[in-house]
Order: structure tokens, then C-alpha cells, then sequence
């Protein structure tokens, strides 16, 4: 499923012809625009920078300049979930190097990786402000807290049996 | 405490979950947007911050009546400006302004109101964090609920005054927090603080005149309209006026966020809202407000948590919410968490920042895994004398990032000097 190189589609080249529109000056639709790309296939391909950047009058460098500035835009491919686990100081205290190691065993992978199955990405991310439900989680775009090894791997588990 | 006396959580925790415009409206919304606007000039709006001293809840503690004074005075309609809600909450250990934001956005979108009107912005912007999904999407409602009732768009109330706002989700980097940085993410390049002057208010988004203010500092400008300047003084227990939210978090057995009156002492945060701590752990020492405020001692727990006295005791109140180091935790391991965030975090703009922290980061790798040498910590040492102070760096990651540094060298000697003598973490089981 090499969706990677094939355009756009036109309906999405127009919502972000539009964000740009809206803005100031279009190159102030980058992040947005390159989150709106995200969204639909996962991660920003470089056929795809490459189109977003022309849509926003960028060089792709440009563009690709601020892609890589972020935490939040990949720049390469993703499982079909993401696991973003706590790495700052609070859940530090609480236990989240326990948490991490345990999801790393279980899905067989470190911090960066992919499961072979394509089915998560576990990362590493800065304080999600649930400090006081320390270990938290984010995953896709839920948050979860009062982590310990056990519920993370449950949740982990449930993942990867799940069709996406 | 009455709703009066916790103004900004009031409406927050309902079991209905945020309220919508007309619930809003019932529980006292709306009022002060109303007075600002039809019997107030923005000059008055401005007198009566400045009257209530109100100082910026981000981190920084700056006046936010003297903040918005240095905007030019041409009203919106001649001249474009902008009102800008920092809603980066990236501060690691703080979890404030998301409560806000989730539990009652209408409260940010009325202060913003306020605070557009007074400085004649025409245009509102929150800069959010991404990772903040649910704050999106309730933000995103209550503008769309706002803008259909007529508290958004053009000519509010028939006062001639028009006010917009839209959400920009981060791509995420703690560094948009700092002002001059949000303004370049905002800008579409990479998030670079920018040197001052031009300072924002005269040169700010797009070199438009720009305020940016914390979320927490906007959600107060609705009560203070209401009820007042005497009234917001009275709420305070010191010289700070108004409430806060505070927090605790780390090893506590209740730990959470609390609206409490400005300069609430340290030890009722903990052991009365958080429970003190749990069994079989002991404070040994706290973050007072954030992961850029510096250690201070178990001993210093009876500090009153308004600005002057955290900065006499040695640190910064910043953002208001402590991260507790317990007796069990290595303050070593600490310290390296923490300097892993910032050398992460440094844009890498200027050279000190960018070497000095990832350098800092594996100084104390070493020390915490055992292999450090007792030169070490003298090149600590030395990052802390030469980050440390403003000015050194382009902007204030890297003294920042050398506030718990700093701090933590002098509080933890001895934990550094057995650590580098045994070749390992002492607090560390040998399994």
C-alpha cells in the first residue's frame, strides 16, 4: 500500500489551497496544512511535502525546514496507531521508564520503531500536562493516565488485535 | 470557598461538562464583555487591569495592564492588531491551562473580548498546543457557538467594535511558549525566538502591534470587569492579587490542581489539597512552579507561593505548579530528565544552547549511570555560571533550563559525590 506517492487528492489540495487563502500570507498555513496531510495519510511523504510546499508558494526545503522543526509531523511512515509515552519529569518520579520498558518487550520494539505488523509506533513526548494522572499516554488522540505496566501493555495489546 | 472566591474554576467540573453560551450566560458570563464594551472606553479596561495588578500567569509574572499599555492607541479599525492567548502549555510538571481550556473555553473567549477590546485588537488568536486534542475540538465549538450568538464577528453588542478568533494548533516545540518564538511559528517559519526591540506590542505578529497573554491571565479579565480592582486585591493573602491555580505532582497521595487564593502557603498546597505525601516517602525537595524554577529545599516548604517570596527563597514562582522530589527518587536521575528536555527542546539558534545543554545532558547520563569523573562537576559547574544568567543565550531556554541545575548542584552534593565515588546510582536497586 504505497499511498506515499500518488497526488494529493484534489478535494485536500483545495482545503489547504484554502487554509492558505485564510492566512495572512499562505506560508503561515505550513504547520496546518502539513497536520491536515498528516491526518490523512499518516505521516508527510517528500512527493508530498513537495506538493503542499507548491501549494503555499514554499521551496520544499522551505517547507521541509519547518516539517522537521516540529515534534508533531512525521517525516516518515507510522504505524496505523501511535503511542506517544510521557517522557518528562513527572512521570519520570512515577514510574515511566517501568511503563516504557514493558511496552517495548511486549511490542518488540524501541522508542522510534514500528511493529513489523505496521499496527503501532511507539515515541517518546514531552509533558502532556496530565501531570497529576502521572504515568500518562497519548495514544492517537486520547489520553491516558495512572499508567503502570500492566494497563499500558492491556491498551497496547488492544492496539494490535484491532482492524485500524 | 463560595464561587466568588474561585472565580475561574466556578464553572468548571459540571457535570454536563463545559457550559454552552446560555448556561454561560446564566451563571454570570457575558457580563463583563457587555460592560466593557458599551459603557467602558478601552482606556478605562486598561486602567482597571492595570488597578487590579494582575500579573501574567505564564511564568513570567509581568503586569498585565503595563503589558497592554505600550500598544498604540489606533482603534481596531484603523489599524490592525492582534491579541494572541499563549495556549502552548508545554511547561513540564504544569497541567493548568488545560483544565481551563477543556472546562469552560467560553471563559477564555470572554477575556480575550475584554482584553482585544482594550488594546482595539481585531483579531484573536489561541496559539494551542497540539497534543491538546480534546481543548481543540472544545475550543472550536464554543468560537462557533460564540460567533452564532453575536459575542464574535463585526460590530459586537452595536458597539462598533469587531473581534475574531481562530484556533492555530502547534506542530509542538516548548520553545513557541516563549512570545517572540510563537509569533515566528505563527508566521509559518521555524519557531526562532527574535531579538527585542521591537518589542511585540509595537511590532509583534506580521509586524502588527501584538499582545500575547496566558490563558490563565486571560480567563481573570472577565472577574475583574465584573466585580472589580478592590474586589480582585482582597483575594489575595499577600501582595499578589487574585487567585491561582496551583498544583502539585510527583509523590503525593492525592495529586491534582486547586484554585486558591494568591499566596497560599506551599505545605497547605500539599498537605491539605494534595494529602500530603505518600506512605513511605519523604519530601526532600521542589520544583516550585515548572522545570525552569530552581530546587529548593523540603525546609522551605512554609514559603507562601506568591512571586516576591519564591524569588527571595531562591527560585521562581512560575507557572505555579510543584514537582516534588521524594526520598526515594535519585535527584541526579532528576536533574538528567530534566536537561534531556531542554537539550531537546533548545531551538538551536545559538551555539551556548544548542552545545551547551546536550553537553549538560551527558555529564549527568554519565554521573547517574556511573561512569562520571569527578571533573564533571566542574564542567556542570561551569554551564550553570555561563547559561545561567540573561543574556549569555539568545533568549531564556538555556538560564532557564540552569534555574534546577544550578540549584540541584549545591542542594545535592553529596548525592553527586556518590555517585561518581561508587560508580553508580546509590538509589538504584542492584538487581
Amino acid at each position: 500500500m504505497s499511498t506515499a506517492d500518488t497526488p494529493l487528492p484534489a478535494e485536500l489540495r483545495a482545503r489547504i489551497a484554502d487554509l492558505a487563502r485564510a492566512e495572512h500570507r499562505p506560508r503561515a498555513a505550513s504547520v496546518s496544512a502539513l497536520t491536515m496531510v498528516q491526518e490523512r495519510f499518516g505521516w508527510v511523504s517528500d512527493a508530498h511535502l513537495a506538493e503542499t510546499a507548491s501549494l503555499l508558494g514554499m521551496s520544499p526545503a522551505d517547507l521541509d525546514g519547518i516539517a522537521t522543526y516540529f515534534n508533531l509531523i512525521f517525516r516518515r511512515p507510522v504505524g496505523r496507531h501511535v503511542i506517544m509515552l510521557c517522557d518528562s519529569v513527572s512521570c519520570w518520579i512515577m514510574g515511566r521508564d517501568t511503563v516504557c520498558a514493558r511496552l517495548q518487550a511486549r511490542l518488540g520494539i524501541r522508542p522510534g520503531e514500528t511493529t513489523p505488523d505496521g499496527a503501532v509506533t511507539l515515541l517518546p513526548i514531552v509533558c502532556l500536562g496530565h501531570c497529576d494522572h502521572a504515568p500518562a499516554m497519548l495514544v492517537d488522540r486520547t489520553l491516558h493516565g495512572d499508567l503502570d505496566a500492566e494497563t499500558a501493555e492491556r491498551l497496547a495489546d488492544g492496539l494490535r488485535g484491532a482492524a485500524s | 470557598m463560595s464561587p466568588s472566591e474561585r472565580p475561574l474554576t466556578a464553572m468548571i467540573g459540571l457535570p454536563d461538562g463545559p457550559p454552552d453560551c446560555a448556561a454561560y450566560g446564566r451563571a454570570g458570563g457575558w457580563q463583563a464583555a457587555r460592560r466593557a464594551l458599551r459603557d467602558m472606553t478601552p482606556e478605562a479596561v486598561i486602567d482597571l487591569v492595570t488597578a487590579s495588578k494582575l500579573r501574567g500567569r505564564g511564568g513570567a509574572g509581568f503586569g498585565t495592564g503595563q503589558k497592554w499599555s505600550f500598544v498604540p492607541r489606533d482603534p481596531a479599525t484603523t489599524r490592525r492588531k492582534y491579541l494572541i492567548a499563549n495556549a502552548d502549555e508545554m511547561e513540564p510538571g504544569t497541567f493548568k491551562d488545560r483544565l481551563l481550556l477543556e472546562g469552560n473555553p467560553l471563559q477564555l473567549i470572554e477575556g480575550m473580548i475584554v482584553a482585544g477590546y482594550a488594546i482595539q485588537a481585531g483579531h484573536g488568536v489561541i496559539f494551542l498546543r497540539g497534543e491538546y486534542h480534546l481543548a481543540l475540538e472544545r475550543l472550536n465549538h464554543a468560537i462557533a457557538e460564540a460567533r452564532e450568538v453575536g459575542w464574535l464577528g463585526e460590530n459586537i453588542l452595536g458597539s462598533g467594535f469587531g473581534f475574531e478568533i481562530h484556533v492555530h494548533a502547534s506542530g509542538g516545540r516548548y520553545i513557541c511558549g516563549e512570545e517572540t518564538a510563537l509569533l515566528t511559528a505563527l508566521e509559518g517559519r521555524r519557531a526562532q525566538p527574535r531579538s527585542k526591540p521591537p518589542f511585540p506590542q509595537v511590532g509583534g505578529l506580521w509586524g502588527a502591534p501584538s499582545v500575547v497573554n496566558n490563558v490563565e491571565t486571560l480567563c481573570n479579565l472577565p472577574h475583574i470587569v465584573t466585580n472589580g480592582a478592590a474586589w480582585f486585591l482582597s483575594l489575595g493573602l499577600g501582595p499578589d492579587s487574585g487567585t491561582k491555580i496551583y498544583g502539585v505532582s510527583g509523590r503525593v497521595r492525592r495529586p491534582g490542581a486547586w484554585e486558591l487564593p494568591m499566596g497560599t502557603p506551599l505545605r497547605e498546597i500539599i498537605e491539605h489539597h494534595a494529602g500530603g505525601m505518600r506512605d513511605g516517602y519523604r519530601l526532600r525537595a521542589f520544583l516550585p512552579g515548572g522545570a525552569s524554577t530552581a530546587f529548593l529545599d523540603a525546609g522551605q516548604i512554609d514559603v507562601t507561593m506568591d512571586y516576591g517570596t519564591v524569588e527571595k527563597a531562591g527560585s521562581r514562582l512560575g507557572t505555579g505548579l510543584a514537582i516534588l522530589l521524594d526520598d526515594r527518587t535519585c535527584p541526579v536521575g532528576m536533574l538528567h530528565n530534566l536537561e534531556h528536555f531542554f537539550a531537546q527542546e533548545s531551538c538551536g539558534w545559538c551555539t551556548p544552547c544548542r552545545d551547551g545543554l546536550p553537553w549538560v545532558e551527558r555529564l549527568l547520563g554519565a554521573i547517574e549511570s556511573g561512569t562520571g569523573e569527578p571533573e564533571d562537576l566542574d564542567r556542570l559547574h561551569d554551564h550553570a555560571r555561563m547559561l545561567g544568567p540573561m543574556g549569555r543565550t539568545f533568549c531564556a531556554h538555556a538560564p532557564g533550563a540552569m534555574a534546577p541545575l544550578a540549584s540541584g548542584l549545591k542542594l545535592f552534593r553529596e548525592d553527586f559525590d556518590a555517585h561518581i565515588h561508587q560508580q553508580r546510582c546509590p538509589l538504584r536497586e542492584t538487581a
